[in-house]
């Protein structure tokens, strides 16, 4: 399976782009000007059939329409103040919601400047290798490509549709989708064949073969998922509206059903004066709406669409796009990662770490020798031994080209091994000449015979080593010398092995601690697996891996009830990818593994995963967290309506009034501008999410509960007293 | 000693005997609901009702069966009423009035026991024994039954199956119910409360006048009234009759009965789970409640207010002399806080906190611990509800027990404890609205919280009255009638609703990130959320009754 190389994470990004702090989930701040530019499209959001969508609002806005037929029935200055609030709070709720779709249509936006009218140029008749005059071409609008359609595209065109190369090469610029500057390189063949309508050839040309079909481009896709447009409530979104409606019923029914109560309370004390709360019709409608209003859970109603989109949007940020909210939750649900050893676990290749000599060689002998046969070798490996060389014992890389009397031996898959020929040359040294001297590295086995070829014998030395390398999980390469007229000789063992990146321990530890179990998939022999495993700090492996055992064992845990998350990028990881849970494939992936999984990571980072299951965390923990303080703010809520509304007729009912609020008038009003404000004031928090710190589940409720609980209950108190006190200043109220 | 210290002997004591009696009892009813071998009388009785005892059945069937038997015991109830007087041991009385016939039908059926009749002066012996005692056995075993297929629900994984109605009526009233009738009965006789079939005694008074005592089969009535947490008392005065209760140590005995089997069957809960500790977390919220309830009670009555009290040192109005303060508050607590509803004492001459702290757990729903059964699910439910607010702070989708509690969980949920307080409000609103409450003896606060306790102990099934209204009417019978049927029955359908839900799912596996629900945590969060939701749904209503008159 081919991974893709580790991608540092661009630092520009989409627009908005926002830095993961210290490495955690956090988010872009909120700019007040976005407030004011979204308010017009908050008042749009009035209209009772958009929000039907969401029936605590909804019964706010009926409220707000009674009790401005009310006041202006009976206008006095407190009904014009409740009213005025009570249609502020429905416009702070649609502005929530409008401040975060307001983000994503400015990524939308820039996403359709990549979106221009392109022409493409369509072969009919194409077929592989055909001659150029088997077919015909011809300029089509790109909006008219269909699928299977055959295209050519040459340096300086755009890509005029989502498909695969079928001939050819090519360096691709596809910064107007990931952000990255730097080109990608496109061949037919392969894993690295599919191309996204959109972007641009920068150099050569090739064939591309459409495989969308029009509109269903991918950035036709991206658009859609930034802007919300058919955004559709995630399962566990579904489950809290209906928890918050049947609250909603409860609290309307205890309202209601005070009416016939307050009258009855008010004809047996009918020496008591009216008030604007209560007259011998009961509690008036201004003050009945106003109690239901700062009963029902309005907060989280009022937050919840902007958490899920926000939500959406953290992950857009973070160049991930999920298909649906649904992947988005199962990302918080997540039991079993898995995660491809080489480019997440590991860096994308082995590296020499040691120079291991046999008797009577020393180290700096076999390093320059193990650093002569590697000049010429440029794959990671053959590049990190001469690095190694260089730190370790000082040996200045010496340039292929100004070793004119050498010769160079490439690796090939029939020698398995690599090397130099040294001719001294009289004229070059100083006449010196001598000998050939042949320098080998390579896989054990084809170098031993080398050397047996030449009339040495390999010590036994040499096999211990090799053993001992091979069974900590490392790869050994032998380095050997041949000069000639002297029987060939084993110098040492280079040492090869994965290196973990940094940091890797501690994050599966913090996965561990939420309850996250971390499976490493390799092709390696389980000894090697074994070792970089326990290296690394993963719970568990699956060595030797085809795509069959990954997709058995994506199986297997979720037969356990377990939620599988995994990345991949090879048409052969597409069934594991469709099978996963949360499967997320890399851009530069083929189009059928972008398919099959339900998010496409555009920086094609596997480490990524990690951080979507974080993001999907804080999206729920934040739906909770604010449905706690939204219930838990009902409590003052009453302490200051309730004597407000009844202490006229039982004056022993002030006890309650604990705030000591100025008037009655001013109670309801203070409870009605909190309940308002309180909405504004958490917009930030709704888009950004709560904190979130990878630990168990006990410590995180412990911690939640104090915040938005505890202080749930705390803060109304405070702010309804701080309103109070400014209300009580106004003429009229007080 | 005085009145306090044995207030806390008394409530130590029976907090003792419900400790002692948690496992191997709870351990006894597990063996019974879980066992797959029928004894002999059981067979007989499933060849009889035509019932395959190995069939199990779905969420569907299992309410269907709940309501067809329900039904069909509503209307043999009903007829047995309205014909007595054609039958033996009538006593000669007439046939019960229509309304009141369905409204003691209902409350019987229901668990309710409410009684808009008197005892001694409407039934003869032969209703009393086979029509009411018989519904008071298998009503409690139909709230165990739910229960327990609830708890099948979460036990069990893709499976259709919550078990079998019928197979669980009989064992819960054949191996539970029945044999621990026949032991208290016993005990109570022994403790002087009677048990005959005589129609009433003449006895010249000491006065000079002549009265009437009315004997009966008072004993076998008492034990599962109270034993089943049903609450209909042979007499009309309840527990307060010396003959259904006449010593302080009857009084611990009825109260222990009283809590017994409520109190033992979250050990069902945790060995069916199997995780005992699930159980001990249940039951630990159970008892938390009822403790802090219970010393309330006693708290408000044994410092009341008010000129008499202060006068004659204690708030004496409405209680037995024998049990005193401490006693009789225990026992409003005791029965108010389970679905029983017998009462030993007059509520609505409680001082009026006092009198709102039975008020009050009605209205948290009788989970502390509630009826039989019908507390444990209902707790059950809040804890659905608290595990899904909890479950979304740890950041994943809730589970319980394994099981995810989503949308299709969350509205059973819902409905469930959307049910009682909609019909304690609506109906008080309706007397009020409809001038109904003029039955009530009092006008201001205190006629308030008479119409809202009669409501709220209907729709709670609890039944004990706060007296102080005249409920026979047409209009209350009915209204009160339909709040028992519903509020018993609609609630059922929703918990085995949810149960089927539960069942078919595959567990998640538990991990660090799962939300523990056996911790002090989880408890105390279940404990405020009950409090909580209680508290935002009546206080306006109890700001005008209880609220407005003892503060």
């Amino acid at each position: 399976m081919t991974v893709s190389p580790v991608v540092p994470a661009p630092s520009g990004g989409l627009p908005s782009s926002g830095s993961a702090g210290g490495g955690r989930v956090g988010g872009g701040l909120l700019d007040p000007r976005q407030l004011f530019r979204s308010l017009p499209d908050a008042a749009r959001k009035l209209n009772p059939g958009t929000l039907w969508r969401n029936p605590v609002m909804l019964i706010v806005e009926i409220g707000a329409v009674f009790t401005t037929v009310l006041a202006i029935a009976d206008p006095s200055g407190f009904a014009w103040a409740i009213t005025i609030w009570l249609w502020l709070t429905v416009i702070f709720a649609n502005l929530a919601e409008a401040v975060a779709e307001g983000r994503g249509k400015a990524q939308a936006a820039t996403l359709r400047q990549a979106k221009r009218d392109t022409v493409a140029t369509r072969l009919t008749g194409w077929s592989p290798g055909a001659a150029p005059n088997a077919y015909r071409d011809e300029a089509v609008a790109a909006t008219e490509l269909r699928h299977g359609d055959v295209v050519l595209v040459e340096a300086g065109q755009i890509i005029p549709g989502d498909g695969d190369v079928v001939e050819g090469i090519a360096s691709v610029d596809e910064s107007a989708i990931t952000g990255e500057s730097a080109p990608v390189i496109r061949e037919s063949g392969g894993d690295r064949s599919a191309v996204t309508g959109g972007t641009k050839v920068l150099s050569d040309r090739i064939v591309v073969r459409i495989t969308q079909q029009p509109g269903q481009s991918f950035i036709d896709r991206m658009i859609a998922l930034v802007e919300g447009a058919n955004r559709q409530k995630t399962p566990n979104e579904i489950a809290l509206n209906i928890l918050l409606a049947a609250l909603t019923v409860i609290f309307l029914m205890a309202v209601v059903t005070l009416q016939p109560l307050a009258i009855f309370s008010k004809a047996f004390q009918a020496a008591a004066p009216d008030t604007a709360a209560i007259n011998s019709d009961g509690v008036t409608g201004i003050v009945l709406v106003s109690l239901l209003v700062c009963l029902i859970p309005t907060t989280i109603g009022a937050l919840l669409s902007a958490i899920g989109i926000a939500g959406m949007d953290r992950l857009v940020q973070r160049n991930v796009l999920a298909m649906s909210g649904r992947a988005v939750e199962a990302a918080g649900d997540v039991n079993t990662l898995l995660l491809d050893k080489t480019g997440t676990i590991t860096l994308g290749n082995r590296q020499a770490a040691e120079f291991v000599p046999v008797d009577g060689v020393t180290a700096e002998q076999l390093a320059d020798a193990a650093q002569l046969s590697s000049l010429a070798d440029e794959t990671p490996e053959g590049r990190s031994v001469v690095v190694l060389a260089k730190n370790a014992y000082g040996l200045r890389e010496r340039e292929p080209g100004l070793m004119p009397h050498a010769t160079f031996v490439p690796f090939t898959a029939q020698t398995r091994m690599s090397g130099i020929d040294l001719t001294p040359d009289a004229t070059v040294d100083g006449g010196a000449g001598g000998p050939t001297r042949r320098v080998r590295k390579g896989a054990a086995s084809a170098v031993m015979k080398w050397v047996r070829d030449n009339g040495g014998h390999p010590t036994e030395q040499v096999g211990d080593i090799v053993d001992g390398i091979s069974g900590g999980g490392g790869t050994p390469l032998v380095v050997a010398e041949h000069v000639d007229g002297s029987p060939a000789r084993t110098l040492g063992v280079i040492h090869l092995k994965d290196v973990v990146k940094s940091g890797m321990r501690e994050r599966f530890d913090e996965m561990r601690r939420m309850g996250i179990r971390t499976v490493m998939i390799t092709g390696d022999n389980p000894r090697t697996a074994r070792a970089i495993a326990d290296e690394a700090g993963v719970d568990d492996f699956l060595a030797e891996a085809t795509p069959e055992d990954k997709l058995a064992l994506i199986k297997r845990e979720q037969e356990g009830g377990r939620l599988v998350a995994m990345t991949g990028d090879g048409t052969n990881d597409a069934p594991a990818l469709a099978q996963a849970d949360v499967g997320v494939a890399m851009n530069t992936g083929t189009t059928a593994a972008k398919e099959a999984g339900n998010m496409v990571d555009l920086d094609s980072d596997p480490t990524k995963l990690i951080e979507i299951v974080e993001i999907g965390k804080q999206l729920l923990i934040t739906r909770g967290a604010l449905t706690t303080f939204s219930i838990a703010n009902d409590i003052a809520k009453y302490f200051a309506i309730i004597p407000a509304m009844f202490a006229g007729i039982y004056p022993s009912l002030d006890t309650l009034n604990i705030m000591r609020l100025s008037s009655p008038e001013s109670a309801i009003l203070s409870a009605v501008v909190f309940n308002a404000i309180i909405i504004v004031v958490l917009i930030p928090l709704a888009l950004r999410g709560v904190r979130y710190r990878p630990s168990s589940a006990s410590k995180l409720l412990t911690r939640n509960l104090w915040v938005y609980g505890l202080g749930g209950i705390v803060a109304p108190f405070i702010g309804i007293k701080i309103i109070d006190l400014i209300i009580s200043l106004i003429p009229g109220i007080s | 000693m005085s009145t306090t210290t044995a207030g806390i002997i008394l409530i130590a004591t029976l907090v003792a005997a419900l400790v002692a009696v948690y496992r191997p009892f709870g351990n006894y009813m597990y063996r019974v609901v879980s066992g797959d071998r029928h004894s002999r009388v059981e067979r007989v009785v499933y060849r009889l009702i035509g019932v395959d005892a190995k069939a199990e059945q779905s969420w569907g069937t299992y309410a269907r069966s709940v309501l067809a038997f329900s039904l069909l015991s509503l209307l043999f109830l009903y007829g047995f009423l309205r014909l007595q007087d054609k039958l033996w041991l009538s006593l000669g009385f007439d046939p019960v009035t229509d309304h009141i016939a369905w409204n003691t039908a209902v409350s019987f059926v229901t668990n309710t026991n409410w009684q808009a009749y008197s005892g001694e002066s409407t039934m003869g012996h032969l209703v009393q024994m086979a029509g009411l005692a018989v519904q008071n056995f298998v009503s409690a075993s139909v709230g165990i039954a739910v229960a327990v297929a609830l708890i099948r629900g979460f036990a069990r994984s893709r499976s259709e199956r919550l078990g079998n109605f019928w197979v669980d009526l009989v064992r819960i009233t054949l191996r539970i119910l029945l044999p621990l009738a026949v032991l208290g009965a016993i005990v109570l006789m022994i403790g002087g409360v009677v048990q005959n079939l005589s129609g009433g005694t003449d006895v010249g008074t000491v006065a000079g006048g002549a009265q009437t005592i009315t004997g009966g089969p008072v004993a076998s009535q008492e034990v599962i009234k109270e034993l089943g947490t049903n609450g209909g008392g042979f007499y009309n005065v309840n527990s307060a009759h010396p003959f259904e209760n006449p010593t302080t140590w009857t009084n611990w005995i009825e109260m222990f009965l009283i809590l017994l089997i409520p109190f033992s069957l979250p050990r069902v809960f945790g060995r069916m789970v199997g995780q005992n500790r699930q159980g001990y977390a249940i039951v630990a919220v159970m008892a938390i409640l009822a403790i802090a309830s219970v010393s309330l009670t006693n708290v408000f009555e044994l410092t009341g207010g008010g000129t008499v009290p202060q006068a004659i040192g204690a708030a004496m109005e409405g209680k037995e002399l024998r049990f005193g303060v401490s006693d009789s508050s225990t026992f409003a607590a005791v029965t108010t806080l389970t679905s029983t509803g017998a009462v030993n004492s007059f509520h609505d001459s409680f001082t009026p906190l006092g009198g709102m702290m039975p008020l009050v757990n009605m209205m948290l729903g009788e989970v502390a611990p509630g009826g039989v059964g019908a507390g444990l699910y209902g707790l059950l439910i809040l804890a659905v509800i608290t595990v899904f607010v909890a479950g979304l702070m740890v950041g994943r989708t809730p589970e319980y027990l394994g099981k995810k509690i989503g949308a299709r969980e969350i509205k059973f949920a819902s409905l469930y404890f959307l049910i009682t307080p909609m019909l304690a409000l609506i109906g008080t609103a309706a007397a009020f609205a409809t001038g109904n409450n003029g039955t009530a003896l009092n006008v201001g606060p205190h006629g308030l919280s008479e119409v809202l306790y009669a409501f709220t102990s209907a729709s709670n099934n609890n039944g004990s009255a706060f007296a102080g209204i005249t409920v026979n009417t047409p209009w209350w019978d009915t209204a009160l009638g339909l709040c028992m049927l519903l509020g018993r029955f609609l609630p059922i359908i929703f918990v085995l609703g949810l149960a089927g839900s539960l069942a078919r799912q595959k567990p998640v596996p538990a991990s660090d990130g799962t939300l523990p629900t056996h911790r002090p945590l989880f408890v105390g969060m279940l404990v405020g959320v009950t409090v909580v939701l209680v508290a935002l749904t009546f206080l306006p209503a109890l700001a005008l009754g209880p609220l407005a008159e003892g503060l």
